[in-house]
């Protein structure tokens, strides 16, 4: 929507945002297509191309329209196409399938052959709630991007879109803004479950005078996390109306987001809003005539994980290193430019508004007792159902990977869920009873975290991933500890040997006792969790490292020294593992079981990976 | 040197300072020429050590030129446990290169990368800005096929050669 002029009052905006909603008062069938980075990935910008020729070809753009948004999570089912206002979803839509669809919109028809099919039951399902995925979940944040065009301001507005903003700058005091946040129990989704009333309070009481910053910590560093990035690219205004009112609760004059530079999306989707917001005069100077100026600029980062942490963050936006340092002083009284600053995820963000719209008291209904509100957890890896979820406080780590997830993608059983990252630990399937929330999952050996949620089963090796993290973690550790610098490393060797069948009991007692001394002695967060990954796969998964150890066996067949690869009776003698092999190991005759020759096989998985009979065994 | 009068000029404002800086010349280089460095130094008054320092901290820079095919095969988490690892090493036999390098015919860049938020298609590749999502090792010399000649659909059967126009197309194909 091109911006018109700017709106000078408070009575401006709602005068603008009537006329917006009278003028599309009727409800036209809308195709809605997901197109974040995900959904563009699977082919959805061919979809909306093709959605938009047959639209104009066939002069039907009074009776279907199209609407481009963000992700809604179900990425595992993209690209997909949702009917508004019949709630009807198309799974897995191929190009040639479009033109059929937007007669059947147009001609208020559902197309029975392409609806979604329950995976347990085999029945078609028309209405996206109805969809087992989508009907566990609470979808507060996620369902916002379905309504909205991210680049289109208008779409926004009309779904409500700054009018918690407005709310709270023409009728309440920054005192009371602050005291609302925090009375909603509202906890930083960025890990730490910091009360963020609470933080916002700090700043508020610095000295003004120096002017004060407030961040919007978009760095998603966590490997397998993406709903920042989803939020960002696809309701960007919701962040900035976050923001717009954190400034006006806590009398900060400048924000920061600082978006990670593997997501070009959404760092597009931010700028366009951003400018979009200014020349309606939602930012800059004097907003609305009220006197309150505040505006937003964006910081690309440069591909770092430390910069998630706080202090190293602002060294970053800086235009340093981003090395942290030590606490105190903390941000909110030294932070960028030595301003007072306060920083939160874009998850938290995102839940500001909500609040403000709906009142405290209505908000904390959502959740637990500590942990108030819905959670984003992206559910990944070896499951059915792979997306973004969103679900209230306090479900069970069950109802997420066996009820919405719908349990195993492989053959064979879960059997642990990884979360929070490189700072995080693995539950094992026994623990799926426990509710999610900061407090139990600390409990349980691992953390929140900004909401990774990797499912893995029988065919993931323990000792192989708690080795992967570490690996992670000694390339990024930024090396100012010692102990984070070498602890990490040794951690890795120690485990590489171990998977490499060189392991000793030894190897264990020294592993325990060096990710105790890392933990105990690091100076940042990321030096302090790192040990996390080894800890908690040694308690719960125990018997794994001793297979390795003492057996010289990888039991879920992973670590490459510890296996052999062989060819089973379903073996139809096709040929193609042969073929592909690139050390010539498969041998055979067509039409008869091929063999692999031990001794030359370097075990690159390349036979297994083109099998269609699932014949190639590891063992 | 002309670009980089440029892209001070453009940045004196910016809150982003020497990081953006060094992003902007890297997407006008394709990575951080050594000349441009000692310049930049010259032109800020900062130390060349405190630019290598920010430019060697951050994986988004390189030092080394690219090669006209930038492959990135993510190895984030939810990547690795459905075997990510098994799809590098089959590029790395495919090219006759480590993760990191680039071919001496400056045809491709191989490089990992953390995370790229697209989890729940993992293993996912990156080539030339186009995703590639649920990669096994046998679809890799597909895809460098398709990037040689440009990934576009039309070019995918005559898939040897590399034309001069190829690399012009992707550039266009890059974009969201």
């Amino acid at each position: 929507m091109k911006t018109k002029k700017k709106l000078s009052s408070i009575a401006d905006f709602r005068a603008y945002t009537a006329r917006l909603n009278t003028g599309r008062a009727q409800p036209v069938a809308t195709m809605v297509i997901p197109s974040g980075t995900c959904g563009i990935a699977s082919g959805a910008g061919e979809l909306a191309h093709v959605a938009r020729k047959e639209i104009a070809a066939k002069k039907l753009d009074r009776t279907v329209r199209l609407r481009v948004t963000g992700c809604h999570g179900f990425c595992q089912m993209e690209p997909s196409v949702l009917v508004e206002p019949a709630g009807t979803f198309y799974p897995r839509v191929g190009a040639h399938d479009m033109p059929r669809i937007v007669d059947a919109v147009a001609g208020g028809k559902v197309l029975q052959e392409l609806l979604y099919r329950d995976p347990h039951t085999g029945q078609r399902i028309e209405k996206q709630n109805e969809i087992g995925f989508f009907r566990q979940q609470m979808r507060t944040i996620l369902a916002r991007s379905e309504k909205v065009d991210p680049t289109q301001i208008g779409d926004y507005l009309m779904d409500g879109g700054y009018e918690a903003f407005v709310k709270a700058l023409g009728g309440s005091s920054p005192k009371q803004v602050c005291a609302e946040v925090k009375a909603s129990g509202l906890r930083g989704r960025g890990g730490a479950g910091f009360l963020t009333g609470r933080k916002w309070e700090m700043l508020a009481n610095q000295p003004d005078g120096r002017g004060k910053i407030i961040v919007c910590n978009a760095d998603e560093g966590d490997p397998g996390a993406y709903m920042d990035r989803s939020v960002l690219e696809g309701n960007p205004h919701s962040i900035i109306e976050g923001m717009l009112i954190g400034a006006f609760a806590t009398g900060a004059n400048e924000g920061v987001m600082y978006v990670r530079t593997e997501y070009p999306l959404a760092i597009k989707h931010v700028l366009i809003a951003l400018d979009q917001a200014r020349a309606m005069g939602l930012l800059g100077g004097n907003i609305f005539g009220t006197g309150f100026s505040f505006d937003i600029s964006l910081v690309k980062g440069a591909g770092a994980f430390v910069c998630g942490e706080e202090t190293a963050l602002i060294r970053s936006i800086q235009g340093k290193m981003g090395e942290p340092r030590q606490r105190p002083p903390f941000p909110v009284q030294k932070g960028v430019d030595n301003k007072p600053t306060a920083i939160n995820n874009v998850e938290t963000w995102a839940n500001i508004s909500l609040i403000i719209r709906k009142g405290a008291a209505e908000y904390s209904r959502i959740g637990t007792k500590n942990n108030a509100g819905t959670k984003i957890f992206s559910l990944v890896g070896k499951v059915k159902n792979t997306g973004l979820v969103e679900v209230p406080m306090g479900i069970t780590i069950d109802a997420i990977v066996h009820g919405i997830g719908a349990g195993s993608s492989g053959k064979t059983r879960i059997k642990a869920v990884q979360t929070g990252g490189p700072s995080g630990g693995c539950i094992p399937a026994s623990n799926f009873h426990l509710p999610i929330d900061y407090d139990s999952l600390a409990g349980a050996g691992s953390i929140m975290g900004s909401g990774g949620m990797i499912v893995m089963d029988e065919e993931t090796c323990m000792v192989d991933v708690a080795k992967y993290f570490t690996g992670f973690l000694k390339d990024e550790s930024c090396g100012k500890c010692f102990t984070c610098r070498k602890g990490t490393q040794r951690m890795h060797e120690l485990l590489d040997e171990i998977t490499d069948g060189k392991g000793s009991i030894g190897h264990l007692k020294l592993l325990e006792e060096l990710a105790l001394a890392v933990k105990d002695t690091t100076m940042c967060g990321l030096g302090q969790t790192a040990s996390n990954p080894v800890l908690s796969t040694l308690r719960h998964f125990r018997s794994e490292y001793l297979a390795h150890i003492e057996q010289k066996r990888c039991p879920a067949g992973v670590c490459r020294t510890l296996v052999s690869y062989s060819i089973g009776e379903t073996c139809t003698g096709c040929g193609a593992c042969a073929k592909a092999c690139p050390q010539k190991a498969v041998g055979g005759e067509p039409r008869r079981r091929y063999v692999i020759d031990k001794n030359n096989c370097i075990k690159c998985g390349m036979c297994r990976s083109v099998c269609k009979a699932s014949a190639v065994h590891v063992q | 040197m002309k670009p980089l009068r440029e892209i001070l000029h453009r940045n004196r404002n910016s809150r982003g300072g020497q990081i953006a800086i060094l992003q902007e010349i890297q997407e006008t280089y394709g990575y951080l020429p050594k000349n441009t460095l000692i310049e930049l130094a010259k032109e800020t008054g900062r130390s060349l050590v405190d630019i290598y320092g920010v430019a060697t901290f951050f994986k988004a820079f390189s030092l080394k030129p690219r090669g006209r095919h930038l492959v990135s095969v993510c190895l984030g988490t939810a990547c690795h446990v459905r075997a990510s690892a098994q799809v590098v090493e089959e590029f790395e036999r495919q090219l006759g290169i480590a993760r990191g390098e680039t071919t001496p015919d400056n045809e491709f860049t191989l490089q990992t990368v953390n995370c790229l938020g697209a989890c729940a298609l993992g293993p996912v590749v990156v080539a030339d800005g186009q995703y590639f999502s649920q990669v096994t090792p046998s679809m890799v010399k597909q895809i460098l096929t398709r990037a040689r000649s440009g990934l576009t659909k039309d070019s995918f059967k005559d898939s040897t050669t590399s034309s001069p126009g190829a690399s012009r197309r992707t550039d266009r194909k890059k974009s969201f």
